[in-house]
């Protein structure tokens, strides 16, 4: 908790129904955020059963300045993953972390199985297991509006739920936090599925006394102006990420109908700009942070004869554009809008479902699966039939959708299409292909994610492509981002959040750590979450890639497998060095 | 002498930083809570943003009519300052405001007032809250 040294960690046991608290000063070594989860997914997790196994939890965390200070908004969520069988990592803004630290608690542990559905009401001290019979089946948004009503905290609550698709327990089902919010990939969705857990609220009235003012506000005062009056944040404000629409397809490393291109000829027509032109009605923010980058676009259907419309605003960015937009060869701004909307209700990783889609349609053309599977005969650039295909998927309709909600890995080695399979150790890909460090970076990476060391940007600013110094990069960055995410700040504010700012702010809230200290913590959670993951069996070297990355040219041109292996392997004599550190 | 308004609430993105930092400044508190302007959604997320703060009130003002102890009183500009050695911590003030702007501390027992600072003003991104000449 802020100006203390303790960890506040809330247990809840489902199939009990026991609540407990437990202040953990022995995790303040972690700091907070991703460190102390990670410690905690390690305490609880049980690599012997299966991920869905009623036994495993689910870990909810903040950090020690979380909600006191701009841009430091996130809260991590740590399970077994249903997708990859590993390490299962997810960031989600929103109002959660400010709502969490004002219900007192640093850290959430979630174990067990509800006896019916459920759904968990946190309100400071109170916690309650309530009766979700009634709104289990309701898709995402309809939940949320029921229980906007029905609990309390107007304002300063934030409130988690799940669609259909966690009920079915698709594998890369994701958890909707405050409407436009997620926890979206691997697969959270459907680990709170698999409780019964339908929907999460959180709120409190704590109070914290601030202990120096001068310190704290000048620190607040000089980050709040280096997010305002300069250019750091000024692209995630404009026009959000989607600005990277153009320019990655311009590069050659934009995923486009299932990677058998890497550029999007009508990449101009779903760009930034147009979004911008056409969509966006408004801009919002997570709580605590001035830039407000979520952007909603708005486009209106018809529904009826006789002028009948409906309008319907959803969040878009960069990755929903590329999975739901090129990869599936999508020109339109409004039909991305549309799937953006079907993948929001039923409650899916909008990345995840669009690859899988992709997967399927070029599967179809290849006369692997029939349209006997796919119910509807699915084609690049054809939305109508994508839209019903996300609402098979989300409801498992038959035994092809039952299988694709495995995850695109799974879909692949069942049918035979496992070489046009876009996935890296499970995780259906981010929208880059750009080149080495991207795909080494995926592989590698904790949680598999463009995410875990950027990889993507790693291939950009190596000006030669030296593999050894790629592989430096993508350590180095994945270590500094175990510091980032213990505090749980928004990674895009990972050039603002220096060592200096970081230091700074820390000691304004009365933690006086050192540059070697934090240096110490980030080797500490990366260690253990090496450590974690080869308990859960994972090996980097094992990875099997498919042969579509290295058929489709990247950004680097065509890459070239043999090199990628070598990278991996440098990278994991790098880690059995950390590992091999006195930390 | 000026007041400040929630003049333009259709652009506010809800990033709070207006409590936040109203918190931090007047009551040397991290928690939302204690600010004296509130932001708030009105039919979910989906909906847009109010904000419910003191309103300015010039001629007419109830909450200082109200107050037994004259423990609010009236600033030139418009709106009240609180004496707190005055305030016995009634929270008749608190019912008497028709838009609700007046929030009681439980922990100080001392209803929290917005004196128009302007603080809230400097930290909106969006030019949603801004100081503004009284009107005559």
């Amino acid at each position: 908790m802020l100006y203390e040294k303790t960890i506040r960690v809330l247990y809840i046991d489902l199939a009990a129904s026991k609540i407990e608290v437990k202040q953990r000063t022995d995790l303040s070594e972690y700091l907070g955020g991703v460190g102390i989860a990670t410690k905690l997914l390690e305490e609880t997790v049980k690599p012997e059963l299966p991920p869905l196994a009623p036994e495993q939890p689910i870990i909810l965390a903040i950090g020690a300045i979380s909600g006191i200070f701009p841009l430091v908004t996130k809260t991590v969520a740590m399970f077994l993953s249903p997708l990859t069988g590993e390490m299962g990592e997810s960031y989600a803004g929103g109002r959660l972390a400010l709502a969490l630290s004002m219900a007192g608690y640093d850290a959430v542990v979630i174990s067990g199985k509800a006896s019916r559905p459920s759904y968990i009401a946190i309100e400071g001290d109170t916690v309650q297991i309530k009766d979700a019979r009634p709104i289990w089946g309701m898709d995402s948004d309809v939940v949320g509006q029921f229980l906007r009503d029905s609990e309390e905290g107007r304002g300063r609550r934030s409130i988690l739920r799940i669609g259909p698709a966690g009920e079915k327990m698709v594998k890369f089902a994701s958890v909707c936090v405050d409407t436009y919010r997620h926890f979206g990939r691997l697969g959270l969705g459907a680990t709170m599925g698999s409780k019964l857990v339908k929907a999460i609220i959180v709120s409190g009235d704590n109070t914290t006394k601030i202990q120096n003012f001068k310190d704290y506000f000048r620190s607040y005062q000089e980050i709040f102006k280096s997010v305002t009056e300069t250019d750091l944040m000024s692209k995630y404000h404009d026009l959000g990420t989607a600005i990277n629409v153009e320019s990655v397809s311009a590069l050659g490393a934009l995923p486009t109908r299932n990677l058998t291109e890497n550029h999007f000829d009508e990449a101009e027509e779903i760009s930034g700009e147009a979004f911008a032109e056409k969509s966006l009605v408004r801009k919002m923010a997570c709580t605590g942070c001035p830039v407000g980058c979520i952007h909603i676009g708005q486009f209106r259907r018809k529904f009826d004869d006789g002028y009948d419309y409906e309008s319907v605003s959803v969040a878009y960015d960069y990755e929903l554009i590329y999975s739901l937009g090129s990869l599936l060869g999508i020109p339109k701004t409004d039909e991305v809008l549309q799937l953006i909307e079907v993948v929001e209700k039923t409650g899916m990783d909008a990345i995840s479902a669009g690859v899988a889609l992709a997967w399927a349609t070029e599967s179809l053309m290849q006369d692997i699966v029939t349209e006997e599977d796919t119910i509807v005969p699915l084609t690049f650039g054809n939305s109508e039939n994508y839209s019903k295909a996300i609402r098979y998927l989300a409801s498992r309709r038959n035994s092809f959708y039952e299988a694709l909600g495995e995850g695109t890995r799974s879909a692949g080695a069942k049918f035979g299409g496992k070489d046009h399979a876009l996935q890296v150790a499970g995780n259906e890909i981010p929208g880059y292909h750009t080149g080495y460090a991207n795909l080494v970076g995926l592989t590698v990476g904790a949680r598999h994610s463009h995410l875990c060391n950027a990889g993507y940007s790693v291939d950009q600013s190596l000006k030669d492509f030296d593999e050894q110094k790629a592989v430096n990069k993508l350590f180095d960055e994945e270590l500094e981002r175990c510091l980032l995410n213990s505090l749980v700040i928004c990674l895009f504010a990972r050039k603002l959040y220096n060592r200096e700012t970081v230091l700074k702010a820390l000691r304004a809230a009365g933690y006086p750590l050192t540059d070697d200290d934090l240096t110490l913590i980030a080797k500490r959670i990366y260690s253990t979450k090496l450590h974690l993951k080869e308990k859960l069996g994972f090996d980097p070297r094992q990875v099997q890639l498919p042969k579509r990355f290295f058929k489709t040219p990247s950004m680097q041109g065509v890459l070239d497998s043999t090199m990628v292996e070598r990278m991996i392997s440098q990278y994991v004599e790098k880690c059995e060095a950390l590992l091999a550190e006195k930390i | 002498m000026k007041v400040f308004k929630a003049v333009e609430m259709n652009r506010c993105i809800g990033c709070l930083s207006c409590m936040i930092t109203c918190s931090a400044v007047n009551q040397q508190d991290h928690s939302i809570l204690k600010s004296a302007i509130r932001i708030k959604t009105s039919g979910g997320l989906t909906g847009k943003f109010v904000a419910i703060v003191c309103q300015a009130c010039k001629d007419d003002v109830p909450c200082a009519e109200i107050c037994p102890t004259g423990a609010l009183i009236k600033r030139p500009a418009g709106g009240v300052l609180l004496d707190k050695d005055k305030c016995i911590g009634c929270e008749l003030c608190v019912s008497a405001c028709t838009v609700e702007a007046i929030h009681f501390d439980q922990e100080t027992q001392k209803p929290i007032v917005c004196k128009h600072c302007g603080v809230c003003v400097r930290f909106c991104p969006h030019g949603c809250l801004q100081l503004v000449e009284e009107v005559q």
